[in-house]
């Protein structure tokens, strides 16, 4: 395969450009569930559930409930908002749309297309971020107590969010270029997006359970995520969480060059020479 | 300095294996600035495996294809850059609207900002889709869409139009309209690449044809050569011909093709004979025509079912 001709370039952004064109088309729609869906996890888990369960220890200081799974839903809202996007709606764009073949009749490679696209599914994370540290931010203002977001550590979390969100993105994007039907999401959602959901140290820590639970928690992406997440809401940065980072960056590294050869054999056809 | 007259594709020995079949068979042709090619066969001929290299979709599995003097393999970017592709199936984006759809577009191309609205302004001028420009994708007819495809095609204003079958499941009305662009086009002196199913529409908007089968090129040359060539200037067609009209078609050493309602004869001297077969047997119910491509198609084709 020629590179210059068939490899990955800049383009790509316009492939990025054309998903923000369409998300900003219904952005009044758009930032709804970003909105309110968080703000109902954290009514029922928080105000309801947190009342029964009252503080959490967490690295050997105690937490009010709230504020442990506030990071939780920060990071959970961060990897469903990318898989979603690489897994359903590319699926849609390139299956019944038809939107990515037509991008490759122009000086686009199928391989910009791909990237363009993973990079979109690391956007959409921001606007989600975005939001839900405001309405944390505001509810902090009104809720007494101890606050849910520590600044400016919790400030790091928008650039960071972009990290989960490539990592994910690469996952979903993977799935798309697997499953035959769009039903068949419910796979990976039901055997690798669930169980993260629970199992990632979200709604309660990790040592809670089993020890071989938490063994198999350090091979979910969410995991890391949350950890990070939560030592920046909490104001609890150290060094070691370096090593989380380097998962996420040595997951987006082997599931990206999955994504990309993967998707790029489907949307050719199958039999490639070369 | 470049030769003008060069051909903007040329393909040699063009091949497209998928696993052990042969989709595309050692095909050599050109194709000359300017004018209108037809590439015609019925389905699972080869035609849109043919075109998905030329807009290196994919590359051939053996053999030589460049377009505009460049390699495919080695120049795609710049090759695609030169030429706007109307595939058969519909990929507008109905995420965007009429506009927006060619403006977005043209960003792949990398026209941004006021000259590509300009652009995209004066195509939906040229489809007569100004004033739909804001209109989402849903709310147009199949018509006005494939015209917007078509328009989406020309954004660069390529130097190699593809468009392939872009009538199929058009009203008359709008078909006519398509077929008025593709003329203009042709007068504005870009070079065309057509597939069609309908003969017609070859017949008058190509300047020369390719007819394919099988992976292979059955025949090749402009509409009134290959009429002539291979059925004459005209044809009669017999409905229900009895035994008695078979017998004295055989013995006088006629070939027809036969269908179960009729049959087609080409032969040298078509009027006479039409006019003795009148006489022979006054109650048969034939007809003398002009041949048309359609005749040619299915006499090298064949007319069984392709599914």
């Amino acid at each position: 395969m020629n590179r210059r001709a068939h490899g990955l370039s800049w383009r790509a952004v316009r492939v990025w450009q054309r998903n923000l064109d369409v998300w900003k088309r219904g952005w009044k729609i758009n930032f709804l569930p970003p909105l309110l869906e968080p703000i109902f996890t954290i009514l029922a888990f928080g105000a309801g559930l947190g009342a029964m369960i009252g503080s959490v220890t967490y690295r050997g200081q105690d937490y009010g409930y709230v504020q442990f799974i506030i990071p939780a839903i920060i990071s959970i809202s961060m990897m469903y908002s990318s898989f979603f996007e690489t897994s359903y709606a590319s699926f849609v764009r390139m299956y019944y749309q038809k939107t990515f073949d037509a991008m490759m009749t122009t000086p686009l490679s199928a391989y910009d297309v791909i990237a363009g696209e993973l990079l979109w599914g690391a956007t959409k994370p921001v606007f989600y971020t975005s939001i839900l540290l405001c309405v944390v931010s505001v509810m902090d203002l009104f809720v007494g107590g101890p606050p849910f977001l520590h600044y400016p550590d919790s400030l790091l979390l928008l650039p960071f969010c972009v990290v989960p969100g490539i990592a994910v993105a690469c996952t979903g994007m993977v799935c798309t270029a697997l499953v035959p039907h769009i039903e068949d999401f419910n796979i990976p959602f039901f055997l690798f997006v669930t169980p993260m959901f629970l199992f990632s140290g979200t709604f309660f820590p990790l040592d809670q359970l089993p020890d071989w639970v938490g063994i198999v928690a350090q091979a979910f992406p969410l995991t890391h995520t949350v950890r990070i997440a939560r030592a920046a809401t909490l104001g609890r940065l150290e060094a070691g969480l370096f090593l989380s980072l380097l998962f996420l960056a040595v997951w987006t590294l082997v599931f990206g060059w999955l994504a990309l050869r993967l998707m790029r054999r489907r949307l050719l056809g199958t039999n490639l020479p070369g | 300095m470049r030769d003008v007259n060069a051909p903007v594709v040329r393909a040699r020995n063009l091949t497209k294996r998928y696993g052990p079949f042969l989709a595309v068979d050692h095909i050599d042709f050109d194709i000359r600035p300017g004018e209108c090619f037809g590439l015609l066969g019925p389905n699972g001929a080869g035609k849109s495996t043919t075109i998905k290299m030329l807009h290196c979709f994919f590359p051939p599995s053996e053999g030589e294809l460049s377009l505009f003097g460049l390699p495919a393999e080695t120049h795609a970017r710049e090759i695609k850059a030169r030429m706007g592709v109307c595939g058969q199936e519909p990929s507008l984006d109905p995420d965007l609207s009429v506009l927006q759809n060619l403006v977005v577009f043209a960003r792949y191309f990398n026209n941004t900002g006021r000259e590509a609205r300009r652009r995209a302004e004066q195509l939906l001028a040229f489809i007569s889709l100004s004033h739909k420009k804001n209109a989402p994708i849903v709310s147009l007819s199949g018509g006005m869409k494939r015209r917007l495809q078509i328009a989406r095609a020309l954004l660069s204003d390529p130097q190699l139009v593809i468009l392939d079958e872009p009538t199929t499941g058009l009203d008359p009305q709008s078909r006519h309209q398509v077929w008025d662009r593709i003329s203009h086009l042709k007068m504005e002196g870009k070079t065309i690449l057509l597939t069609t199913h309908y003969m017609d529409e070859a017949e008058t908007l190509c300047d020369r044809l390719l007819i394919m089968d099988h992976g292979k090129i059955l025949e090749e040359g402009t509409p009134p050569e290959l009429i002539a060539r291979h059925v004459g200037g005209w044809v009669i067609e017999i409905v229900h011909p009895t035994l008695e009209v078979r017998a004295w078609l055989s013995e006088r050493g006629l070939a027809f093709e036969e269908t179960s309602a009729r049959a087609v004869l080409h032969p040298p001297d078509a009027e006479a004979l039409f006019h003795a077969l009148r006489q022979r047997f006054p109650g048969c119910s034939c007809s003398l025509r002009r041949a048309t491509l359609e005749d040619v198609f299915l006499k090298l084709t064949g007319r069984e079912l392709r599914e």
